[in-house]
């Protein structure tokens, strides 16, 4: 082979494996879609069950960032994912341990529950509206109006969770309420408490990144 | 065929063009400009977008038809043949009337677009002291609408109804409203599509916008401005109901979020630095 030949040759293979190489990048981006929880089928109905701490898990990447994460109806499994699937036109019900401390809202037009089937309970009790001080965190779906405040946690208690995954041992928040799905669809939900310690207005990091403290509910 | 006889023929065909497109654009195009007619600015939008598009046309097809008699009449007809075609010098005359045609056109452009948004503002954002006011239409008083952005939601707070906050956004039919746009973090942007409304909403700034609502109307609210993660979702809907429906949507709304009024700051053109909390 001469090597003009040769050059030939090795300008196609190299031209190959660079298209090879982009449309490999460009496949697995296209197909990497964050995991997702299904709501839990109970005796009531279907059930999500959420958890929000001051920092996600020591071997996070982002280990001292707040998070959302699904976890069970005692705590006690955890799973870093922020996309929630929920059946169409069903009531869901949702309960949220909040391990968090509070940190206030920008806007306490947020301190005011809306959207809900029914009343939104705060460790039990039926809650309308919370001192707008008072919430670590939201879970907003502003696409069906469903805002629902989530106080921090007794910044003075002793047993306060440093990292997820929490118990329910620790100092925590239980707020409980049911909402009804909308069409099938992908919905944003996100936290509008300005959370994220240590950047710029509070809105940065976790709460610029899918999988922290917003996500998507999949409504099937 | 000399020069004068080419340029004879591109005139003519450059004045029938303009004959046949000029009405079509003005006539037929023109009406089904964007934004619609959903408010009286948005309507004088389109009127400008016409009128825009009406003055660019004859310069588009001048290019346009110059470049295909060029092709049809300049060819060489016998490809065997090939020469230089013959040097190109300077015209003075052709340039004082390109240099007149063109600095009347964006003279004239500039003058109309001044005139138009003095007027009325043009739905457009004006800062927080607003020199283009107009007219509430007769028998009816100016509505005010706070437009408050954070990422990623609109909410909207009405000074004269106890100043009730919402999440949703409805207007009085053929009501001057008078939207006071701010943000309590970054920048984003008002955008109100068929009302022809656009503001930028900047923390610590009030930028006032203008709009005289028409007939019953759905429009559309996005964030013109990349503000985040979530700025592609920072969307809703709104409508222009008429005004009883607004009376009895409005007294709704504010039972609805009485819990919630209580806890807001009073009214305030802004809001930033407070309130503001910070994590950590």
């Amino acid at each position: 082979m001469s090597a003009q030949a040769k050059r030939g040759v090795f300008t196609v293979v190299a031209l190959v494996a660079v298209c090879a190489a982009i449309g490999l990048y460009i496949g697995l981006y296209l197909i990497n879609v964050p995991g997702s929880v299904a709501a839990t089928q109970t005796a009531t109905g279907d059930h999500l069950y959420l958890a929000t701490v001051p920092a996600a898990e020591v071997s996070d990447p982002h280990n001292t960032w707040v998070s959302y994460y699904a976890v069970n109806a005692t705590s006690t499994v955890w799973r870093h994912d922020t996309t929630f699937e929920v059946p169409a036109n069903t009531l869901v019900h949702v309960t949220i341990y909040q391990y968090d401390t509070s940190t206030g809202l920008r806007n306490p037009f947020f301190s005011q529950p809306s959207g809900t089937v029914g009343s939104v309970l705060i460790d039990g009790k039926p809650t309308s509206v919370v001192n707008p001080t008072a919430p670590a965190h939201t879970f907003a779906i502003p696409q069906i109006g469903l805002s629902i405040p989530l106080p921090g946690a007794n910044s003075n208690a002793k047993n306060l969770c440093s990292n997820a995954p929490c118990s329910l041992s620790n100092a925590h928040v239980t707020v409980s309420f049911t909402f009804r799905t909308p069409v099938k669809g992908l919905y944003r939900w996100q936290c509008f408490v300005p959370c994220a310690a240590g950047f710029i207005q509070g809105n940065g990091g976790p709460m610029q990144t899918v999988g922290y403290m917003g996500g998507f509910l999949k409504v099937v | 065929m000399d020069g004068k006889a080419h340029f004879r023929n591109v005139a003519l065909l450059w004045l029938v063009a303009n004959v046949i497109m000029v009405p079509l654009v003005v006539f037929v195009f023109g009406p089904g400009l964007p934004p619609g007619k959903g408010s009286v600015e948005a309507a004088g939008q389109v009127t400008d977008n016409t009128v825009l598009l009406a003055v660019a046309t004859p310069v588009a097809l001048a290019v346009l038809v110059y470049m295909a008699y060029a092709l049809w009449a300049f060819r060489e007809r016998n490809p065997e043949v090939i020469v230089d075609g013959p040097p190109i010098r300077g015209d003075a005359s052709v340039q004082f009337w390109w240099l007149v045609v063109t600095t009347t056109l964006v003279l004239f452009l500039a003058g109309y677009g001044t005139v138009r948004l003095l007027a009325d503002g043009s739905g457009a954002g004006q800062g927080p002291n607003p020199i283009a006011i107009p007219s509430p239409p007769k028998g009816t008083t100016v509505l005010p609408v706070q437009v408050i952005a954070q990422q990623w939601e609109f909410t909207y707070r009405f000074p004269t109804y106890g100043g009730v906050e919402t999440s949703n956004l409805e207007l009085p039919e053929n009501t001057l409203i008078e939207f006071n746009v701010t943000s309590l973090d970054v920048i984003h942007s008002f955008w109100a599509y068929e009302l022809g409304v656009k503001a930028d909403a900047n923390p610590g700034v009030n930028n006032i916008a203008y709009v005289t609502t028409k007939g019953p109307l759905t429009f559309h609210v996005r964030c013109a401005e990349l503000c985040g993660v979530w700025h592609g979702y920072m969307f809703n809907s709104g409508e222009v109901v008429p005004r009883a429906q607004f009376a009895a949507w409005i007294t709704q709304q504010r039972v609805q979020y009485a819990p919630a009024t209580r806890t807001l700051p009073p009214y305030s053109k802004t809001y930033f630095p407070q309130p503001l909390r910070r994590g950590g």
